[in-house]
Order: structure tokens, then sequence, then C-alpha cells
């Protein structure tokens, strides 16, 4: 019994293997289609990539006519739909997206996660033979029931790309695809369905967020963390960017946490300085995060935004209470230390970051806190 | 595709229910029964049944082949299947629609959706 889905990913499979083929020799065509996008869309960016006028031929593949398309459209939103369908566990959904709608290999996959491919290709078998077995639709969802089933879709797209951004594992080099491929999901994603505030809430955080990219990295590859960041290295066309489709998304008057953690990215983002920064705004901001979507990370980023107007004694007052919770989260004992230092509790500072460096993988993070351990 | 939809309750909110006050144990049916009616009116339940409880079960289980007789159910669970329908629908999103829609039990009820192996 073959399902829809098999067939989907049947045809993707295809049309990579055509546009493989074809691009080399012929280059991008006048009217790349819609089809383009999806599914051989990998291998035009690593072409892309190596061209000079990279942005601008990707400005040309972003104009595609989608709109005269409409079957397309309704294509590819019903395999996401599908592949990111609750019914199947969420490690799955990412893996599926990335291998039917984003073209990933089961290689990839597995080097993108850490995991071996015999596991990712399990995962995917499974998933595929749960989709037959219970009958999984391949459509796209009611209307009454889209809000829901698109934070599904929302939540896969913001995991891929925090683990491409900043990478849990020990090799970030191969990684930074990841980040640019959930963001050019998320850009279609925003574009087949143009009139949901919460996606372009996520493509406006995407976009932000990456537009620091420069910055994160000094020139040895040591990151650099947000109050040290030479902000001139920002790149000034992707905050206006980013700024624009939370205005847009703000027009509609749906507010959600996406947009909210975008906004808290703009404020970032629009800050002459590290000091200069509107921490105010961004508590407000914070305390609605927490009402839409409270969680102990949530509160521990509040908290750390509150030190800095409301002094480090209170901030540190609030994460104490979050230990239960985040003790696992190398982030939350690399925070306490930063206050601890702040408070003049070195030796506490100390302690918290070796616990954090126990617990960190991220070659580039473990880096920074050595350095923080070795200066005092 | 046919769905076998088990319904299941946490075993403090099923001992809630034994308390239950008479009038509002059949309010609570009566929402048991407009689901069961309105799915069965549509010709989305092709069968059903409610289990008396857990202290009603009987359970025999094979040792190296033999039968072996013992009181109650066959796991100790936090959670107790008090029913089942058996849903005639086109596909897993219908079946998990009318299991959304499920009111029997307390705040923190559960249904498994299943398919059927149909030859």
């Amino acid at each position: 019994m073959l399902g829809d889905f098999d067939l989907a990913e049947e045809v993707v499979q295809d049309s990579l293997v055509v546009a493989l083929e074809k691009w080399p020799e012929q280059g991008i065509p006048d009217n790349p289609g819609a089809w383009l996008m999806t599914t051989a869309r990998r291998r035009a960016i690593d072409i892309l990539r190596r061209d000079k006028r990279y942005r601008e031929k990707l400005a040309l593949l972003e104009r595609s006519p989608l709109a005269h398309e409409p079957s397309e459209t309704d294509d590819r939103l019903r395999l996401i739909f599908t592949c990111c369908h609750p019914a199947l566990s969420q490690e799955a959904q990412v893996a599926l997206t990335l291998r039917a709608v984003v073209g990933f290999t089961t290689t990839e996959i597995a080097s993108a996660f850490l995991l071996t491919e015999t596991t990712v290709a399990q995962r995917i078998v499974r998933a595929k033979r749960k989709i037959v077995d219970a009958h999984i639709p391949y459509r796209m969802p009611d209307a009454s029931e889209l809000a829901g089933r698109l934070d599904g879709v929302l939540s896969v797209l913001y995991l891929m790309f925090n683990e491409g951004y900043l990478s849990r594992g020990t090799q970030v080099g191969m990684r930074r695809d990841l980040a640019d491929d959930a963001l050019w999901l998320t850009r279609l994603v925003a574009k087949l369905m143009p009139d949901q505030p919460e996606v372009m809430g996520l493509l406006a955080l995407m976009t932000l967020s990456i537009a620091r990219s420069n910055a994160r990295f000094d020139d040895s590859g040591e990151m650099v963390l947000l109050p040290d960041q030479d902000r001139r290295l920002w790149d000034g066309v992707a905050i206006a960017e980013g700024i624009q489709l939370l205005e847009r998304a703000g027009a509609m008057r749906a507010s959600g946490p996406y947009q909210i953690q975008g906004a808290i990215a703009a404020l970032h983002s629009e800050a002459k300085s590290w000091e200069e920064t509107d921490w105010h705004q961004i508590v407000v901001l914070y305390d609605s995060l927490v009402r839409m979507a409270d969680s102990p990370v949530v509160r521990l980023n509040r908290a750390v935004a509150l030190s800095h107007f409301a002094g480090p004694e209170m901030a540190l007052g609030e994460i104490n209470d979050l230990a239960m919770s985040l003790e696992g989260y190398h982030l939350f004992h690399a925070a306490r230390a930063d206050l601890l230092d702040r408070v003049g509790e070195p030796a506490l500072a100390r302690d918290a970051r070796l616990r954090a460096l126990e617990l960190c993988q991220n070659p580039a993070e473990r880096s920074l806190l050595e350095r923080k351990i070795n200066q005092k | 595709m046919k769905y076998v939809l088990m319904f299941a309750d946490r075993v403090e909110d099923q001992k809630m229910w034994e308390k239950m006050p008479q009038e509002q144990m059949l309010a609570a049916y009566e929402q048991v029964n407009k689901w069961f009616d309105e799915h069965s009116r549509s010709g989305k339940i092709v069968g059903g049944e409610e289990l008396r409880g857990p202290a009603s079960s009987t359970t025999v289980r094979f040792k190296n082949g033999k039968p072996i007789v013992t009181d109650g159910p066959f796991i100790e669970a936090k959670e107790i299947v008090g029913g089942f329908a058996i849903v005639e629908v086109k596909d897993l999103d219908e079946a998990l629609a009318m299991a959304k829609t499920w009111p029997g039990g307390g705040e923190g009820r559960i249904v498994e959706v299943r398919p059927v192996v149909e030859r």
C-alpha cells in the first residue's frame, strides 16, 4: 500500500534529480517555477552560494510567480502540514520535513543533529509507516484546527533554526546550513500563508538573529556575546527587513509568542550599544511572553533583562527559584555566574561556570566559558 | 478507515466519579449519550460499549502456557479504560476530531485512537 505521502515524496525526489542534471549546465531557468523552490532548492542554493550575485539571484527565486500556481502552493503546504502532523513525534516531524520538503539526505540530517544515519533512517521509516497505517491524511488541516496545527509547524521550524544557530553539538561549522534552511522554509511558509502573523513573527525573529551572524564569532572563531559584539558588523538590511515584518504582523492585531520574541530581538538590534538597550521594554515583553508561553527558560531570560535596570541582586533572587527546573541547562549556570560576578561573588561565580562547562557541548561556548574561568 | 477510540480516565477521577451524586452522574451520562447519538446518526459509530469499573475485572494470565485466574485488571495503571467506540471515518484527522469532543470523564481524561487491521 503506497500512501499519498510516499507518492509525494517520490515526486520530490524526481524533481531533485532533474534539477541536479539541468542546472549546472543551463543555469537558473528564466521562470524558476514553484517546484524549484521546494524540491531542488537546496541544490540551487549551493550553486548560488558560489555565485557573486547570490543575493540578487536569491531575490529572483523569491519572486517566482507562486500566485499563478495555486496547486503547487497547496501541494507544498500540504506536504509541510503532513510532515508536521501531531500524530508523529516531534523528532520524526523534523526529520521528515527536512527530508521531504527541504531535500536533505538522511546523511545530512544525521550530521546536522549528531545522530547516526541508522537512527535517522529508522525515524523516517517509522514515521512513514505510521502515516500509512494510521491513515494520516495528506491534506491541509481544516480552518477549525489550522491555528493549532500551524503551531506544530512553527515549533518544528523554530527547533531546526535553533539547532543550526546555536548548535548543542560539537561541530559548529557544518550546522550553519540548518539555520539558513530553516529561514528559507519559514520564508516559504510565510509566503504561502501571508495572513498568519505568527509565521511572520517567527520569520522576523530568525531574520534578526541571522543579521547578527557576522559579529557572533571573532577572527579566531571565538564566540562573542551580545554585549561585546561590534554592532557595525550587523546586517542593517536584514534588521530593517525583520522590523518591517514585525510591523506588518503587528498590524494584524493578533499577538503571539514568536512576534514577542521577534520584538525582543528587534529592541536589541535597534540599540546603539549594549548600555543603551531598552531593558525596561524588554522586561515588559518578557512579561507578556510569560503570560502566553510560560517556561523556566523564558523566566531566566526575563530575569537577566531585569538585572540591567533593577540590579543583579533582584535577578539572582528570581533565578534561584528556577534552579530546580534548569539544573541541567548550561545557560542557567552561565547566566547565574555572570550575575554572581556582578554582585562580587567570584568564587561562587566560578563554581557556576564550572557546572555550565560540564553541561555544555558546543565548542565555541565551551571556549568562552573556559576563558572566563581562567581570567579570574 | 476503522479506528477504535479507547476512553480512559485517571484513577483519581474515576474514584470521584464513583462518589458523584445521582443527578450529577445522570447529567454526565447525558453528555456521553448525546455524543454517541450524534455520531451514530452521522454513521460514524459502528460499535462501542461502556465497561464496568476495574474492581469488576478478572484477568486470566498464562504462565508457561497454563491459565491462571486472578482478580483485577492486567496492569497496575494510573489510567483506567472505561469504554470504547469503534468508528468508521475517512482518516485519522476525522477520528481525532471525534476524540477531541469526547465528553465522558474528568478533566484529565484520555482517548487513545488506534486503527483497526482491515483485511
